[in-house]
């Protein structure tokens, strides 16, 4: 500072200000604390070291990967590990019990219902739904409209093997031909056993089209599998055809379609993707959905 | 830049302060003082630490199944103990007005006796006082320290620094040791500690917390206090003339006069201040600030200037209390030949205090209704409802039941709502009477997928009324939780 020129002094405090002032108050200069100044020194220390030890810069083809060799992928690595091995302690008895066994023992249930509830999410819900409530084409697995059986063998075994997987042996099959396109029934006639499948839902049969020759037409063709009553049969997991749910839509063009070029939809055999223990709760989960028998 | 070289040139040429931006802090040498303050003082301090080191030992009765804690903050179990309350996660709301009190209290104290808070009850200002007391008690009092401080390094300098930095290490990490012992059973962590079989993380707190209070109750002290609190800034919105504080009764003391000065002055009839400008009332400051000059952000108000002012005025057999807790109402009431009023009755303490008792009041009935059985349902989404055959819909609900009991308990679920409903769950037991049975294991939840069936025509699209009534078996505890019933 210049020493001929005065300081500016604040009359009140006595203390110099920095010449700032606004509307008459003058901002008195009041120095930080020194180790303010240091903490700040500290900070930037802090940063240095970080950048030493922890992953810090980027490059062209990667980045900078610290002395103690630190990674969030590792960390994740390292979570799941400690996740898997406690669940092992748990789930111990998971392993040893038969999925009946599970259902009658309330603590195994209950971990085995946790169990599956993740699994389900993830591997299930992308066809089925997060709640198991389906879609069009994919089981709603609330309702007792089951084509292969709803008791927990039943279950477990479709889980285990899927549905027309053919990369498993045990798998379930079954294949309604395509009528239509395989030139067994005349569109005409398609058109009859439609109507005549509506009533047996108690739905309206399609105006001026002849239920009769229909009823004919499905005790020919289709109630090998349906039964004559079309009710279905789980030998070949054929659909009810009575209890107005059907997987593809029970509109009178859902069913000319479902008919003329059959559907024969396809489940993963999920006994090759997941361990025992995932695939049992799975059915246990399934099986808790309300409509397991 | 000594006083001479300051010149107020208001009005003159536009020139400022280049000085530095940054200075050391001055370091502050509390003298030793006693009287009445300090009693007090050292009394709450031997009461609060005490209560600190000793509360994790102290054993409560909770049953067999709860640990034995009086105050214990469960982490792995999400758990809260103290004494006869226990608190569960989703209870917290007990925090929330446990807040509201403190800041209400604190909003009171001030009221009543401005920073009461700061200068007697205060974490910083309690280790603060313990470590100036240590330093005391190894490098002597306030000029011996000074003097110290100037000194070249010798033998003697380095012994009394080390004692004194082991000493107060030893009670940094003592206190953060006390400290992990309010999260674990006491006596296990303790041993666990000295074994080196603790965990991890109570040694890292440890060193946090020991780190954090022998920097800031050793080293840093006052600056705590007027650059990191957030406190003395609120404090200045929440004083008022009418409450206490350390106050200089500038009325009696001013003019500052020697005491045979004062006595001539008396003799003559002129204007005589009683105080003599010993300063000690600035040699006995923890922060070091000048009391004379007013209320002022630095001041813990505690009352120190008081204890070594009256000292000072009993030597000198003059009328004690010229730094007192008063006001700047009174100071202007006496000047002008009134009486002092103090008004600790006002519609703001009024206020304060009433608030206090009602939110007190509502957090102690919240407490001593709170149910050991709780219930809450949520209504599965996907689907919102099936329908099942023969004219049924089904509805699925995701219940959590708790039993905050330490004992297992069993509850009865039953619903009520729709006609000819009916409810079933694969993780509950069937009562002959229609209700579901769940045991639970003691202070701990349960929760089961329960399915309510019912005809299509007693349920709707808009959702019809159903609730849902857990009753604990044992002693016909219930809690009811209302939902909906959905149908095409």
């Amino acid at each position: 500072m210049a020493t001929s020129e005065k300081i500016q002094v604040d009359s009140v405090t006595g203390q110099t200000t920095t010449g700032h002032e606004w509307d008459g108050i003058r901002e008195l200069n009041t120095p930080l604390p020194r180790w303010w100044l240091w903490t700040f020194y500290a900070t930037i220390l802090f940063s240095i070291v970080y950048w030493v030890v922890y992953p810090a810069w980027p490059g062209i083809s990667g980045f900078t990967h610290g002395l103690w060799g630190q990674s969030s992928r590792g960390d994740v690595a390292a979570d799941v590990a400690a996740i898997q091995a406690q669940r092992a302690v748990t789930e111990a008895g998971l392993k040893d019990a038969t999925v009946e066994q599970i259902a009658a023992d309330k603590k195994l249930l209950s971990l085995a219902l946790a169990h599956g509830k993740a699994a389900f999410g993830e591997d299930c819900a992308p066809c089925h739904g997060s709640g198991g409530q389906g879609g069009k084409g994919y089981r709603n697995l609330t309702n007792e409209d089951w084509l292969w059986g709803g008791k927990f063998a039943d279950i477990l075994q479709t889980v285990t093997h899927g549905i027309r997987d053919y990369t498993d042996k045990e798998t379930r099959q079954s294949a309604m031909p395509a009528f239509g396109a395989m030139g067994i029934l005349k569109p005409e006639q398609i058109q009859q056993v439609v109507s005549y499948i509506r009533t047996l839902s108690k739905l309206a049969p399609e105006q001026g089209v002849d239920v009769a020759a229909g009823k004919q037409i499905f005790a020919d063709n289709c109630a090998v599998c349906h039964g004559d009553d079309g009710k279905g049969k789980r030998e070949f997991g054929s659909a009810n055809l009575t209890d107005g749910f059907q997987l593809y839509g029970g509109d009178v063009k859902d069913l000319i379609q479902t008919v003329t070029y059959a559907r024969n939809s396809t489940m993963p055999a999920w006994g090759a993707r997941l361990d025992p223990v995932t695939i049992k709760t799975l059915a246990v989960f399934v099986h808790n959905l309300g409509a397991g028998e | 830049m000594s006083a001479a070289e300051k010149i107020d040139n208001a009005g003159g040429p536009e020139v400022y302060d280049e000085g530095p931006l940054y200075a050391s802090a001055a370091k502050v040498y509390p003298q030793k003082v006693s009287g009445t303050y300090r009693r007090l003082k050292w009394a709450i301090l031997i009461v609060c630490l005490g209560l600190y080191y000793i509360l994790p030992f102290v054993r409560w009765d909770r049953g067999p199944n709860e640990p034995h804690q009086s105050i214990l903050i469960d982490l792995p179990h999400s758990r809260f103990y103290w004494f006869f309350i226990e608190i569960w996660p989703q209870e917290v709301y007990y925090f929330t007005g446990i807040l509201i009190l403190a800041a209400l209290s604190l909003f009171l104290s001030n009221a009543l006796f401005g920073r009461v808070w700061c200068g007697y009850f205060c974490i910083q200002t309690v280790w603060t006082d313990l470590f100036l007391w240590v330093e005391r008690l190894i490098e002597g009092d306030r000029r011996d320290r000074i003097k110290l401080d100037a000194a070249p390094w010798s033998a003697a300098k380095v012994g009394k620094r080390i004692a004194k930095h082991g000493l107060w290490l030893l009670i940094a990490f003592g206190t953060g040791g006390a400290f992990v012992l309010y999260f674990a059973d006491a006596p296990t962590l303790v041993a666990q500690l000295f074994t080196l079989k603790a965990p991890l993380a109570a040694y890292a707190w440890i060193g946090i917390l020991g780190f954090t209070t022998y920097y800031l109750a050793g080293h840093m002290r006052e600056q705590v206090c007027v650059y990191m609190c957030p406190w003395p800034r609120i404090q200045a919105a929440l004083t008022d003339a009418e409450a206490l504080n350390v106050t200089y009764r500038r009325d009696r003391g001013e003019p500052r006069m020697s005491v045979k000065e004062a006595a001539r002055a008396r003799a003559a009839d002129k204007p005589a201040g009683d105080c003599v400008d010993c300063a000690q009332c600035v040699a006995v400051c923890p922060v070091g600030v000048d009391i004379r000059k007013g209320s002022q952000l630095g001041c813990i108000q505690c009352g120190l200037c008081i204890d070594a002012c009256d000292t000072v005025m009993a030597k000198i057999h003059r009328p004690t209390r010229l730094i007192a807790y008063d006001t700047d109402e009174n100071l202007k009431r006496r000047a002008r030949g009134e009486k002092a009023v103090y008004r600790l009755v006002r519609p703001r303490t009024i206020l304060y205090v009433v608030v206090i008792g009602v939110v007190g009041s509502l957090m102690l009935y919240k407490l001593s209704t709170r149910q050991h059985i709780g219930l809450s349902v949520l209504h599965v989404r996907a689907p919102m409802y099936t329908l099942a055959h023969d004219g049924m819909v089904r509805n699925g609900y995701t219940v959590r039941f708790a039993n905050k009991w330490s004992e297992p308990r069993e509850f009865a679920l039953s619903i009520a709502g729709p006609a000819g409903a009916t409810v079933k769950s694969e993780e509950a037991d069937a009562l002959p009477d229609g209700r579901l049975k769940v045991r639970l294991d003691p202070d701990a939840t349960l929760e089961a997928e329960i399915y309510v069936t019912a005809p299509v025509a007693a349920a709707s699209a808009g959702g019809a009324p159903i609730t849902m009534t857990a009753t604990d078996l044992t002693n016909g505890e219930s809690a009811t939780v209302a939902d909906h019933f959905f149908g095409p």
